[in-house]
């Protein structure tokens, strides 16, 4: 069987930085990525990072990802295995991959799990209809092969996904003519909302969408004023002719490996739905398995990097490695951490993490 | 229809190759997922809802949700998604749950 001492599912910034601060301490650790390469949802980000110089602040995401994945490839402690899917847990510390057609069962003294989200949808008529897509599946589509959604494209959701997709579809050349918002106000950050804005993009708050129209694809959205409790207002119906509509109305915690592992999940809205429990040090509840980035709750990317150091250290600190240098480190990765959770944008985050606290001691 | 110019990114494509969508020919470059040459094409719709016959297309782009399964080389329930396209490919659309070693699904 395949031998991995800190095996690492996922390589978006939480899984590449798990494996370069476990390695850094000594570690052999394995990277699987189910994608034909590394980095995550961080290749198709053009826009450039917030956060401080740790989290390379001011470079654009897909720099950072070319950054890490080069560090990671070229670490001699770091064993890539990309177009290799996690496909399940069994017991004993095993883990089987699916690689080139084939299953591969691979054994690890420690597991971190780095496997990210997925997009949620929204249920309404018609919403199954072709053109009506993730909006990070669209970001995929455009910036990662260069393939345009379509030409006119209606964004349902204001948060920060919504808004900067909305902007790297005008920057691919194609219109916008709406960013829709159920909620009173505007989710995102405001400098990228404010950008969107200068350039011609309205955003309609407490709007949604009430159904979507077209043959064989989507050809017009149906949108309606919601009032303060999020009722439609009568005659507010108007409709918007558009080919594509991007739904970007949050993220789910991709758990399901853990779940199989029999890791304690408490539900948690403000962090996504389940997420598993876990320490300050980002252990959960079995013996040996730790959980880095957006599947222990969804957050930044900036955020991701500094609990893949954490979940990375602590992971090779309880295999013996980097015993001098841990509490420093950690320590420095907490005020990391405290710096980017401050402010009113980092709420629902604090809450989220308060709340599951108050689900009790994580014990391994 | 496929992004000309950018003003950050640079696309990396593979060699331009040639593949078959229900029997016509459609070109893509080599390597990038099936739906997005076939996207590219202008071909959104990609499977039907099984009771229904809802048209379906692209959804999630990571492998996740099912909505782009075809017959890909006589196999059938490939992710077009993620599936990376190779020359010569035959891609087809398919029809009820697919026929795997003989054995059709319910």
């Amino acid at each position: 069987m395949n031998k991995a001492e800190i095996l690492v599912i996922g390589s978006g910034p939480a899984g590449l930085k798990a494996s370069l601060s476990a390695a850094d301490q000594g570690a052999g650790v394995t990277l699987v990525e189910r994608d034909p390469f590394l980095g995550g949802q961080l290749v198709k980000q053009t826009h450039m990072f917030f956060g401080s110089k740790e989290q390379y602040a001011s470079e654009r995401g897909f720099k950072i990802a070319e950054k890490l994945t080069a560090a990671a490839e070229e670490h001699p402690g770091v064993r890539v295995l990309k177009g290799a899917a996690a496909l399940g847990y069994y017991d004993d510390n095993v883990v089987t991959l699916e690689l080139k057609g084939r299953v591969l069962p691979v054994s690890y003294d420690a597991m971190i799990m780095a496997t990210g989200a997925q997009e949620n949808t929204l249920m309404f008529p018609n919403c199954d209809l072709p053109g009506i897509y993730g909006a990070g599946a669209v970001q995929t589509l455009m910036n990662v092969y260069g393939v345009l959604p379509g030409k006119r494209v209606a964004m349902l959701g204001a948060g920060n996904i919504g808004v900067i997709v909305s902007y790297q579809l005008l920057q691919a050349g194609v219109e916008v003519p709406a960013i829709i918002e159920a909620a009173p106000e505007i989710g995102a950050y405001h400098v990228h909302a404010s950008k969107v804005r200068r350039m011609g993009v309205p955003i309609y708050t407490s709007q949604t969408v009430v159904s979507a129209h077209g043959s064989d694809a989507l050809e017009k959205i149906i949108m309606v004023e919601l009032d303060d409790s999020w009722q439609p207002v009568p005659d507010t119906v108007r409709e918007l002719d558009v080919d594509v509509l991007c739904i970007a109305v949050g993220l789910t915690p991709l758990t399901e490996i853990l779940f199989q592992a029999g890791c304690e999940i408490a539900y948690i809205p403000e962090l996504g739905g389940h997420v598993p429990r876990r320490s300050a040090v980002m252990e959960t509840s079995v013996a040996n398995i730790y959980i880095a980035g957006d599947v222990s709750g969804i957050e930044e990317a900036s955020a991701a990097m500094v609990e893949g150091t954490i979940a990375g250290l602590t992971a090779a600190f309880n295999l013996g490695y980097g015993r001098d240098s841990y509490e420093q480190k950690i320590a420095a990765a907490n005020l990391e951490l405290d710096a980017l959770r401050k402010g009113p944008t980092g709420e629902k985050i604090r809450t989220g993490l308060q709340n599951l606290k108050k689900t009790g001691e994580v014990r391994q | 229809m496929r992004i000309q110019v950018h003003p950050i990114l640079e696309f990396k494509k593979g060699k331009k190759i040639s593949f078959t969508y229900d029997g016509i020919t459609v070109e893509g470059y080599e390597g990038e997922p099936i739906a997005a040459a076939l996207h590219a094409a202008g071909v959104r719709v990609l499977s039907h809802s099984r009771n229904f016959k809802r048209p379906r297309g692209f959804w999630c782009a990571i492998g996740n949700c099912s909505s782009c399964n075809m017959r890909v080389n006589g196999i059938p329930n490939v992710r077009t998604c993620v599936e990376p396209l190779q020359d010569g490919m035959t891609v087809e659309t398919q029809q009820g749950r697919g026929v795997i070693g003989g054995v059709p699904g319910e």
